[in-house]
C-alpha cells in the first residue's frame, strides 16, 4: 500500500487522489457546509472568522520568524523590526499597503547593510 | 443609476468581477507564490518525481505545506492510510478559512455544489485577497470574483510547475530572500485592512503572538492551535466588551 508498491500506471493517481486530494479537500468541503449554515451577525460566524484570522496571522508570523531559503540569512530582530516599521508606515498613511511594503523592505535592506558594515569594520 | 448603490458598488458584470479577481495572479504575493511553485518543481526534480506527478500533486492538493508532507510521507515509504492521516492533519486549517469565506461571497441563490467546487481554490493568497476585495463588490458578483481569483491563480501556478519542471534547477529565486519577505508583510496589511470590526484586530494580534509560542511548544500543530485558541479568546474578549457596552454582539 505504499506509493511504490504497485507498477500500475494509475496507482500514483489513486494514491495522490486519496492521500492528497481527498485529505485536503474534505476540509474545504466541511468548510463550505459549515460556512453555509453561518448567519451574518451570528456569534458562530464571529468565532469562525476570528479563528481563521488568528490562523492566518500565525502563518504570517511563521513566514517572518521561521522562513525557508534566503530570508533566514537576515537577522531575526531586523526582520521583526522591519515589519513593525512597515506596519507603522502603513497605519500612518491611511492603510496604504504599497507604502508599508516599501518601508519594510527599505528598513530590511538598509538595516542588513548596516549590520554587515558593522561586522566588516569590527574585523578591521 | 440607483442612488443606493455606492460608487464602488457601481454595476459590474460577473465576467468583469471574474477578471478583477484574476488580477491576484500578478500581485506581489501572487508572483511570490509562483516563485515558491518554481521552487516546488525544483524540489520535485530533486527527489525524483516526474513532471506529471508534480503537477498532479499541486493541482489536486493546492496547499504547499500539505504537498511537502505528501512527498515526505511517500519517500518515507508510508502506507496510503498513514499518508492520508499525515496530509489531512496538515490541512485542517482549510476548514475555518473556507467557512469564513463562504458567508462573505455567497448570495441566497448560490448553489452549494458550486461552492463545493470553488472551495478547492481556497489557499492563503486567494483567500486574503478575496476577504479584502469582495466587500466592495455587490453580493451577486462576489462568487465570480473568487472564482477568478482562486481559479486563475490555481491554473496559472499549476502551469508554472509543469513548465518550470526540469528547466529551473538551481532555484535562483531563493536568492531574493528580501522579496520573499514582502509576502508576509503584504498579508499582514491586507488582512488588517479587511477587518470589519475590532474582533479581527484582536484575533490577528493573538495569532501573531500565539503562533510563535505554540511553534516552540507543539510545532506539529502550532498553526491550528494558534487559530483555535486565538480565535476563541478574541471572540470572548469581543463579546465581553460588547456586553459591557450594553449591546448584543
Amino acid at each position: 500500500m505504499t506509493y511504490f508498491s504497485s507498477d500500475a500506471w494509475y496507482w500514483p493517481i489513486i494514491y495522490i487522489g486519496i492521500a492528497g486530494w481527498i485529505a485536503t479537500d474534505m476540509w474545504r468541503w466541511f468548510g463550505v457546509i459549515a460556512g453555509n449554515r453561518l448567519k451574518e451577525g451570528s456569534l458562530a460566524l464571529l468565532w469562525v472568522r476570528a479563528t481563521a484570522t488568528s490562523l492566518v496571522a500565525a502563518v504570517i508570523a511563521k513566514l517572518i520568524l521561521q522562513p525557508t531559503g534566503a530570508l533566514s540569512e537576515f537577522n531575526i530582530y531586523l526582520r521583526v523590526f522591519a515589519v513593525a516599521a512597515g506596519f507603522a508606515a502603513f497605519q500612518m498613511t491611511g492603510k496604504r499597503i504599497v507604502v508599508g511594503c516599501g518601508v519594510a523592505l527599505l528598513v530590511l535592506l538598509v538595516g542588513n547593510w548596516a549590520l554587515n558594515f558593522q561586522l566588516i569594520t569590527r574585523t578591521w | 443609476m440607483n442612488s443606493e448603490i455606492s460608487e464602488s458598488q457601481a454595476l459590474i458584470s460577473k465576467s468583469q468581477a471574474f477578471w478583477q479577481g484574476a488580477k491576484v495572479v500578478f500581485t506581489l504575493p501572487g508572483l511570490m507564490l509562483s516563485g515558491a511553485m518554481i521552487g516546488f518543481a525544483g524540489f520535485a526534480v530533486e527527489v525524483g518525481l516526474s513532471r506529471f506527478e508534480a503537477v498532479l500533486m499541486a493541482g489536486m492538493i493546492w496547499a504547499l505545506p500539505s504537498q511537502l508532507i505528501l512527498i515526505g510521507s511517500i519517500f518515507a515509504g508510508a502506507a496510503l492510510p498513514a499518508t492520508f492521516l499525515a496530509v489531512a492533519f496538515s490541512a485542517i486549517r482549510l476548514m475555518p478559512m473556507t467557512a469564513a469565506l463562504v458567508p462573505e461571497i455567497k448570495n441566497s441563490k448560490t448553489p452549494t455544489w458550486l461552492l463545493l467546487i470553488l472551495s478547492h481554490f481556497v489557499a492563503i493568497t486567494a483567500w486574503v485577497y478575496s476577504m479584502d476585495k469582495t466587500r466592495d463588490l455587490p453580493r451577486n458578483v462576489r462568487v465570480s470574483f473568487f472564482a477568478g481569483a482562486g481559479g486563475c491563480i490555481w491554473a496559472f501556478n499549476t502551469a508554472v510547475i509543469g513548465i518550470s519542471y526540469g528547466i529551473v534547477s538551481d532555484l535562483p529565486l531563493m536568492a531574493i530572500g528580501a522579496l520573499f519577505f514582502l509576502t508576509p508583510v503584504y498579508f499582514l496589511m491586507t488582512l488588517w485592512r479587511s477587518a470589519r470590526d475590532y474582533s479581527i484586530y484582536i484575533a490577528m494580534v493573538f495569532g501573531l503572538i500565539l503562533g510563535p509560542v505554540f511553534a516552540q511548544i507543539w510545532p506539529e500543530i502550532d498553526i491550528l492551535l494558534a487559530g483555535i485558541v486565538g480565535g476563541s479568546l478574541s471572540t470572548l474578549i469581543y463579546v465581553l466588551i460588547e456586553r459591557s457596552k450594553g449591546e448584543n454582539p
